[in-house]
């Protein structure tokens, strides 16, 4: 038997039917289970609890967050409407006040870097490594009356007739009125249960990872940052080997997280190995100085999801079942940022307050459980999801990963490299780059096109 | 390869609950060869939990399993048994 499952015994009378239906006369052990321990399940236990209810957190790493592996940036905003003072009491790395765009070529590269005072005023991105964020917040739900049990892995759904009304765990069953899976992208659960299909490759990437440990001045000195300010690098082209995906690299108190996301379809039939375009990137002469003489503190890798639009249109919901956070598809991957944390954490507040008004009226039917994605809808969640719906496909433009780069570094060249040739306008150096650079002028013009309203 | 060590040397700082005797990946040899999967598995894992053997068997070191589920992912259907270990067991980030 799982170490943790035997202490969850407490036994509360389920609600009982208010207009005579018999459905849930089945005694539950809690109110609601919520299933994994990540950004998304805990805010969506902390609030749950908040507000009174019996809640049980079942994660399956022996401590909440020791599965989990993000590339860092959290747009942190949404916590604050669930943990006043969210950026000063989490342990978070570092406050992101500059953001660098790279366009990487084999040997050169061209930057769009862009600092902000306001970006810290209110703080709207944080660094954060997840081993310690999801620990907190798990304790977070904890002093909030949230049962956490770590170590605990749910082998399957209770599905009876079309409600779900509890978790299998081994030989131990859990019962509750609503089911909140927030098991991560993999989300074997759902798929178990048959209520999502299995996703395409070309649907999600895998990231490969390293945290490289330098001292807390050494990150001052190299990226221009001071107290606790920090730089979020995001790279395009060279960085992947041409594979879809990009390359990243966030600074933290006294380490550097950096690696590669790479689209799983894509990597599988370019040929190469998913460690290698993780070597090839961390030795570019672009970014290996930024990582010069660090400690590797560790190598890890995780999926995440390149195309939440098309993922997030699945079922989302069942009588007595909601998905949340990366379960549910809730990833905008544009090439400029990746983000599931904060947009786990707001599925999981929606989510929550449905569950909530459910759980007042008693009622755990389809349609209770639909109060969840329509007021996702009227939320940031909601709309940046309709918002970036074609970013996915104009990811996918082989151009993005090659040819712009080198487009844009050989017009640089033509500006900086005084070969004592006469000199251009900037027009006719432009002009003179485009044509060496085989790139078809509709071509740019349709993803230049495709860029403004994708992105 | 960078100057953080090969794989396997990285592996071998992270920390790992190991669930002695009991694997939680199981490869299926003749579907994996005719579909090509196993090549396939062995380039695409990040932690090099997969080698081809010189007869062309896919052995499976599942004890350095980063639990990423990008292996099952890109599976031709019936070639890989995976599933997350136990609870408690497996990789345990201290960063993330
Ligand atoms: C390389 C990479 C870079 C990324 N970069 C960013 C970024 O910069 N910014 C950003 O916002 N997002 C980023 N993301 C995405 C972000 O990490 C996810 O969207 C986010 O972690 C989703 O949170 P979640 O709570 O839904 O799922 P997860 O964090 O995956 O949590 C799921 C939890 O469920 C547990 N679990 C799973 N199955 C079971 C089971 N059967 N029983 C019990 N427990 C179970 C897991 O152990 C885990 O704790 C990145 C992802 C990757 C892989
Ligand atoms: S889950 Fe990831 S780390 Fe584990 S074997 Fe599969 S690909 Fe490798």
């Amino acid at each position: 038997m799982p170490p943790g499952l035997a202490l969850g015994r407490h036994r509360v009378v389920g609600g009982a039917a208010r207009d005579g239906r018999v459905e849930m006369s089945q005694e539950v052990d809690f109110d609601v289970i919520v299933v994994g321990g990540g950004v998304a399940g805990a805010v969506c236990a902390y609030r749950l609890a908040e507000a009174g209810h019996e809640v049980v957190l079942i994660e399956r790493g022996a401590e909440p967050g020791s599965k989990n592996l993000s590339g860092g940036v959290f747009y942190c905003r949404v916590m604050e409407q669930v943990f006043p003072g969210f950026v000063d009491e989490a342990p978070v790395e570092r406050r992101v006040t500059r953001n660098v765009l790279s366009f990487l070529n084999a040997s050169s590269h061209v930057n769009i870097d862009y600092w902000d005072a306001r970006l810290a005023e209110p703080v709207n991105a944080v660094t954060v490594l997840r081993a310690r964020l999801d620990a907190w917040l798990a304790s977070r739900c904890e002093a909030a009356g949230v049962m956490v049990m770590p170590g605990v892995r749910v082998d399957e759904l209770i599905v009876e007739g079309e409600q779900c009304v509890g978790v299998r765990a081994g030989d131990d069953e859990l019962r509750a009125h609503v089911v909140v899976e927030a098991d991560g992208v993999n989300s074997f659960l759902a798929q178990n249960a048959g209520i999502r299909a299995k996703e395409p490759p070309k649907h999600l990437a895998v990231g490969v990872k390293s945290v490289i440990g330098l001292p807390r001045t050494v990150i001052e000195d190299r990226f221009h940052v001071i107290g606790s300010d920090g730089v979020a690098y995001a790279f395009v082209g060279d960085c992947t080997q041409a594979v879809a995906g990009g390359g990243f690299l966030y600074t933290n108190l006294e380490s550097v997280s950096v690696g590669v996301v790479l689209r799983l379809d894509d990597l599988a039939t370019k040929g190469l190995t998913a460690s290698d375009v993780h070597d090839h990137f961390l030795a570019h002469p672009a970014v290996a100085p930024l990582i010069d003489g660090g400690e590797l503190l560790e190598y890890g890798c995780h999926l995440t999801i390149e195309d939440g639009p098309t993922m997030v249109a699945h079922d989302l919901t069942r009588p007595g079942l909601v998905l949340i956070g990366d379960a549910a598809g809730f990833t905008l991957n544009t090439g400029l940022t990746i983000r599931g944390m904060d947009l786990a954490a707001g599925s999981a507040i929606a989510a929550a307050d449905a569950i909530g008004a459910a759980l007042a009226a008693g009622d755990y039917s389809q349609q209770a459980m639909d109060a969840y994605p329509a007021a996702l809808a009227a939320t940031f969640v909601g709309a940046d999801m309709k918002t970036y719906a074609r970013a996915p496909a104009f990811l996918e433009v082989p151009r993005m990963y090659r040819d712009y780069g080198l487009l844009l570094a050989d017009v640089f060249h033509g500006i900086y490299d005084l070969d004592l040739t006469p000199r251009r306008h900037l027009l006719g150096t432009a002009t003179r780059a485009f044509k060496g650079s085989g790139l078809k002028l509709r071509h740019v013009v349709r993803d230049g096109w495709a860029a403004v309203r994708a992105l | 390869m960078t100057g953080f060590g090969s794989v396997p040397d990285r592996l071998a700082r992270n920390t790992y609950a190991l669930d002695d005797g009991q694997s939680h990946i199981e490869v299926h040899q003749e579907v994996a060869r005719a579909t090509g999967t196993g090549k396939l598995l062995v380039r695409i894992c990040p932690a090099h939990v997969y080698t081809e053997e010189a007869d062309g068997t896919i052995t499976a070191a599942y004890a350095a399993c980063l639990e990423c589920g990008t292996c099952l992912a890109v599976a031709a259907p019936g070639s890989l048994m995976w599933h997350y270990p136990r609870g408690g067991f497996g990789v345990a980030y201290r960063e993330g």
